[in-house]
């Protein structure tokens, strides 16, 4: 049990780090060093998507494209929600395609990571497909544990790695 | 002298009773504890540049890697024969060799070389074997592997798999973006490396075909999961599998004519298996949870993954009707099993409790008791030689990723030497002509 809480807090410290990395721009990301590359896309698509919503939280809320998850499990965190019901907004009025790239930590074998990894990219599907996302748009990959966004096998680099990514 | 020759009667003794015990050490595939004492003594060499290899070592490496076998330091031999009929049986009681190798080399003409060699039998001060491998000079491991092979056989009765090759991927990490992933084919005990294939994008689950030739795996050169089938001689390539979503984890029938493979466009990961001439496919599991790692029991039955009781177990079904049915029952995570030849004994990762602990185990199908064999945390993707003496499986030590070859006695444990940062996924070869 000490494990998921551990989790769960490490997660919440990320996706806060992208919050602040974002919005003070080029500061300091430490914390958020593997999430950062993908904030910048997340911008992008904003930008190339539709100019409703420009106030900050929401902003904040697009900037975020990488969703954690516990130890196997494919759960949505609702922090993750709030992201992707932006997410799902644009993707309804720009029409874009996007990948969802599903990953795990190293924990387990890789052949059933690579199956857990497709679950949570599917659970992400499955969300916003909900908001109304057409299934056409969302391109599922599972890289299962086969590139970790943070190495080590420690505690915070494993939650770190539990994730899909939303890519371009 | 009355006093010495009370202590040589001693030593005698003494001798009798590890003679004993090594008798039952040559049964140790039925389980007892103590490998048999072997003196690799160094192969005599005429020619005026030194051999390239030390072939005595690798002979004694090998014995060493099956557990069966203690080979003795060569500090500790008292001479050093290189022909059967200059063995002195005393030099090597003194020291507890049950047995003895010698060895000479010599030169044929140009490149090509002679090993003639004997195994002696301290215990009846006979040789047991004398023959004669001829090859290159490019070939000393191949010609030390063969000699290892024919006195395994001798001595336990077991073909010998000292021969045989290994697949892994290598795996050097530049950045979070930047990882060059290197397929590569090597002897069992890692040397003579070559590169099959390199990408930026991950290959996985290397798998070889009964056969020898060919080789299946997942690439994710086009930035999403295919199945490859690779011809190793000529290097050709055939994409059998590119559906939507997951294409993973490749197991060859052991008629050679199918493989079985993971798919997920139906929505889930089940189990399919392709006949390959024809390309036409069969979905064998049918299961809303996670079914995945398949490999074949007989040409008949799969045995495979399946989180369908909450946890990853380990499920058998025949090909022909019928349920599933579970084979593992102890511990809370189990998955990845390999079968042995015979296919009495499945190796597998294996989970006691928790969360962090992944060793691997044999379980023995028949009687079902379960041993584990490793003592780390993350150890996975057994993968077992032809003859079910020893294994490789990866691990990881100060955050890189080591293959382990170890005895399936438990007693033989090295690590696969490399030039690269972090391996994983090895693939044993069978028998190769």
């Amino acid at each position: 049990m000490q494990v998921i809480k551990f989790g769960k807090a490490a997660a919440l410290v990320v996706a806060f780090g992208v919050v602040v990395g974002c919005s003070s721009k080029g500061g300091d990301t430490s914390g958020a060093g593997a999430v950062d590359p993908n904030a910048g896309y997340g911008a992008g698509t904003s930008g190339a998507g539709s100019n409703n919503g420009m106030n900050s939280e929401e902003a904040a809320l697009r900037a975020i494209t990488t969703f954690y998850f516990e130890y196997d499990s494919s759960e949505l965190k609702p922090e993750a929600m709030r992201a992707l019901d932006v997410h799902a907004k644009d993707l309804k009025s720009a029409g874009n395609r996007v990948v969802l790239e599903g990953h795990t930590d190293e924990r387990g074998t890789r052949e059933y990571n690579m199956a857990l990894g497709e679950r949570r990219a599917a659970s992400v599907q499955r969300y916003l497909v909900l908001q109304g996302v057409s299934p056409a748009q969302l391109e599922l990959v599972s890289y299962g544990e086969e590139k970790p966004a943070a190495m080590g096998s420690n505690e915070e680099a494993m939650a770190q790695n539990r994730r899909v990514e939303l890519r371009k | 002298m009355k006093r010495l020759s009370q202590v040589f009667a001693g030593i005698v003794a003494l001798c009798v009773s590890q003679l004993l015990l090594a008798q039952d050490a040559i049964e140790i595939t039925k389980g007892t504890d103590k490998a048999t004492p072997i003196a690799v003594v160094p192969f005599g060499w005429q020619g005026s540049a030194p051999l390239s290899e030390d072939m005595a070592q690798i002979v004694g490496n090998d014995l060493r890697n099956s557990g069966m076998f203690a080979p003795l330091e060569r500090s500790n031999m008292l001479s050093y024969p290189v022909r059967g009929d200059e063995i002195n049986a005393r030099d090597w009681r003194m020291i507890g060799a049950d047995y003895v190798v010698v060895g000479q080399v010599s030169s044929s003409g140009g490149e090509n070389l002679d090993l003639t060699y004997s195994l002696y039998s301290v215990a009846r001060e006979e040789v047991l074997l004398s023959r004669s491998i001829s090859g290159t000079r490019n070939q000393l491991r191949d010609i030390a592997h063969h000699l290892s092979d024919e006195v395994f056989k001798e001595l336990t009765g077991i073909q010998g798999a000292f021969g045989t090759k290994i697949l892994y991927v290598a795996a050097e990490r530049f950045s979070v973006d930047n990882t060059r992933y290197t397929l590569q084919r090597s002897d069992y005990d890692g040397a003579r490396a070559v590169t099959l294939l390199q990408s930026r994008e991950p290959i996985l689950s290397p798998s070889y075909s009964p056969d020898g030739e060919r080789i299946a795996y997942v690439s994710f050169e086009s930035r999403r999961p295919e199945i490859y089938v690779h011809y190793i001689r000529t290097g050709r390539r055939e994409r059998v599998s590119s559906f939507e979503g997951l294409n993973g984890a490749p197991a060859w029938s052991p008629d050679g004519n199918r493989l079985a493979f993971v798919l997920s466009r139906d929505g889930n990961p089940e189990i399919y298996v392709m006949e390959l001439a024809s390309k036409q496919l069969r979905r064998v599991t049918n299961h809303f949870s996670i079914d995945t790692e398949p490999t074949w029991m007989d040409n008949n039955t799969i045995v495979f993954t399946s989180d369908r009781g909450g946890r990853p177990q380990i499920y058998k079904q025949s090909l022909g009707s019928g349920s599933p049915e579970r084979l593992t029952f102890v511990g809370n995570y189990n998955a990845n099993a390999k079968l042995s030849v015979d296919g009495r004994t499945m190796v597998m990762v294996h989970r006691q409790e928790g969360y962090r602990n992944f060793q691997i185990a044999t379980q023995d199908l028949e009687r079902g008791n379960l041993r584990v064999l490793t003592e780390t945390s993350l150890d996975e993707s057994p993968t077992v030689s032809p003859n079910g003496a020893m294994l490789i499986y990866a691990t990881r030590q100060q955050g890189r990723g080591v293959l382990m070859l170890v005895s399936t006695n438990g007693r033989a444990r090295s690590e696969i030497p490399t030039q690269f940062t972090d391996l994983r996924v090895p693939s044993w070869s069978p028998y190769l002509p």
